[in-house]
């Protein structure tokens, strides 16, 4: 029988979705003898939260303490030691989230767990754990496998398991003990900033165009404003555009941006890295254009131009200026 | 303020056509322009601007071969103060952690506040180095940071969530971050500001002169192992619009007015 645990994510009162993703992986990859766990580390006053998670884990092993009221990786290792020690598990699964990755890699250093990072499949054959997981730039995959060991650990990528339809078991709850032991006072939570409202909700937006670092300069971004405008739509961006100061942070799509369902989404000079396309993949219609014919974007765009976007742009503006007279 | 940042050198992968190499655990690196990994040139940047602003010493750590000095020495043109170079055939192999422990070796017997590394690399988009390497050292750390703010021996820095939310988070120095891009601007390097710094000497350390065991590193010291290296499947993929620039356009229209692309 092998087990397989997820540490629960939650922020600000609520389950991440994340967690739902993994808790539908790990039931995938158990068979009928072996066992989901969820791990939940928080204060009692989060244990309504647990009542989402538990009834989709044979075991939730659950540690309530004042100290686990937000996320703070020290504190958050140390009670995760203390439920590992009682969980008994082949494999714990945690986020490649701004949470599981500022944790996991100590837990793995910590622990000497067998440990790789962002997957996107994961396989048990024979005992042995296999992952996938992608390199340069999202255009090479790599099959990675992991040493024998008591217990292994894998921080998953968001969004490459679907988080509905997470089976439901008779879960029972177990709370384990742990008391604040050691020297947490080196890091501290102090508070969350939310996103800056900028002057335009690029979520309410019908039509985006959207630039990525094909854009190459400041200079060039009015060259994109003019197609938006014509075609009555606003311009956002790709991270490294953000990055650059190009356009305001409100602007960008993506994981740490805003996620956007235009109905049509133009991605010019975009390459498409997943936490790109983790914020814009839910657009009606997606047209794509990139110079490099094996831009990830391509794989997930309906539409698409391999072209420079610089004589591309004008054509199109002045082709949608002439429509509308 | 003794900072210390990690750098690793990356071949530039995003318009690059890959080619895997003949064992297909590796990609062919041949005619392929290398640069410092993004997110180590804003970790450099920050290191600058915090030595601007308090004074003190940066030291900037690679561990690769001679071409890595590319970086380093692109590092020093940028202000940092002395630079090492960490290289054995040895290292060969060693994943994520492995590699933190190299850097931990070279690393606990120079004098350090604050380390700096770059959130994640472009090759191979690990995103754990840095945390590792922070408990190694028995440092507290923040990953995924955005902004850095120094009262007095604690940093109150930003981390950057998911959704544009981001976390107030206090770390008392000595301290290890990882650094997010988009921190600052990292400042433009000339080629006269690198043939500035040509004759500096960097310091190279093997795995002897750091006292590691070769069961600690390398593929014997790493507990995960690329097995191979393939292609991901394409899916349905994009229709590709083809014909003369005008024509594209003409049919990109039809498709935008289809599609309720124009308001």
């Amino acid at each position: 029988m092998k087990k397989i645990a997820v540490l629960v994510e939650h922020r600000q009162g609520e389950i991440r979705e994340i967690t739902f993703e993994m808790l539908g992986k790990a039931h995938q990859l158990a068979g009928s003898d072996d066992e989901v766990q969820a791990l939940f580390l928080g204060d009692t006053s989060q244990k309504e939260l647990v009542a989402k998670v538990s009834p989709h884990a044979h075991t939730t092993l659950a540690v309530y303490d004042a100290a686990l009221k937000d996320f703070e990786p020290l504190r958050y290792g140390s009670a995760l030691e203390a439920v590992l020690s009682n969980a008994d598990c082949d494999l714990l699964l945690m986020g490649q989230t701004a949470f599981g990755m500022d944790l996991a890699p100590a837990l793995a250093a910590k622990m000497t767990m067998p440990f790789t990072s962002d997957v996107v499949d994961i396989e048990i054959l024979d005992g042995g754990v296999k992952a996938t997981r992608q390199m340069y730039s999202g255009k090479v995959s790599a099959a990675v496998s992991l040493k024998e060991a008591p217990k292994r650990l894998l921080t998953v990528r968001a969004g490459a398991f679907p988080a509905e339809d997470v089976p439901e078991v008779s879960g029972e709850v177990r709370e384990i003990a742990w008391s604040v032991d050691g020297d947490f006072a080196v890091r501290k939570f102090l508070s969350y900033i939310e996103a800056a409202v900028g002057d335009v909700d690029i979520t309410q937006a019908d039509v985006l165009v959207s630039v990525g670092r094909g854009i190459k300069d400041a200079d060039n971004i009015p060259v994109a404003q003019e197609l938006a405008d014509a075609l009555g739509g606003v311009v956002s961006c790709s991270r490294p555009v953000a990055d650059k100061k190009w356009l305001p942070k409100e602007r960008q799509v993506g994981t740490s941006g805003k996620t956007v369902k235009p109905r049509v989404y133009i991605a010019l000079g975009i390459s498409g890295a997943f936490q790109h396309q983790a914020g814009m993949k839910g657009a009606a219609t997606i047209i794509a254009v990139n110079k490099d014919p094996k831009a990830p974007i391509f794989s997930i765009a309906h539409f698409g131009i391999v072209d420079d976007l610089f004589k591309v742009l004008p054509a199109l503006t002045e082709k949608v200026r002439e429509l509308k007279g | 303020m003794d900072i210390i940042v990690c750098i690793k050198r990356v071949p530039e992968t995003a318009e690059a056509d890959i080619v895997l190499d003949a064992g297909k655990k590796g990609i062919d690196t041949d005619g392929m322009v290398f640069s410092i990994n993004e997110w180590d040139n804003y970790a450099v940047e920050a290191a600058i601007q915090l030595k601007e602003a308090q004074g003190g010493k940066i030291t900037v750590v690679s561990a690769g071969p001679e071409e890595n000095n590319e970086v380093l020495r692109r590092a020093l043109a940028m202000g940092a103060d002395d630079a090492i170079r960490l290289t054995d055939p040895a290292f060969e192999g060693s994943d994520a952690i492995a590699m933190a422990r190299i850097l931990a070796a070279a690393i606990k017997d120079i004098p350090h506040d604050l380390i700096l590394t770059g959130v994640q690399a472009d090759d191979d988009g690990f995103g754990g180095t840095g945390v590792a390497l922070a408990e190694m050292l028995g440092l507290p750390y923040a990953a995924l940071v955005t902004d850095i703010q120094l009262d007095g021996d604690t940093l109150t820095v930003h981390r950057e969530l998911e959704g544009g939310l981001e976390e107030v988070t206090a770390v008392k120095m000595p301290a290890l971050l990882t650094i997010q891009t988009g921190i600052n601007e990292p400042r433009y390097v000339s080629i006269m500001g690198i043939r500035k710094v040509a004759k500096k000497e960097i310091a190279e350390k093997s795995a002897g002169d750091l006292s590691l065991s070769g069961d600690d590193i390398g593929v014997k010291g790493s507990l995960s192992q690329i097995e191979g290296l393939f292609f991901p499947p394409v899916g349905e993929g994009a229709e590709i619009i083809e014909g003369t620039m005008d024509e594209k356009a003409e049919t990109l229209v039809k498709i935008l007015k289809e599609r309720g692309g124009i308001a």
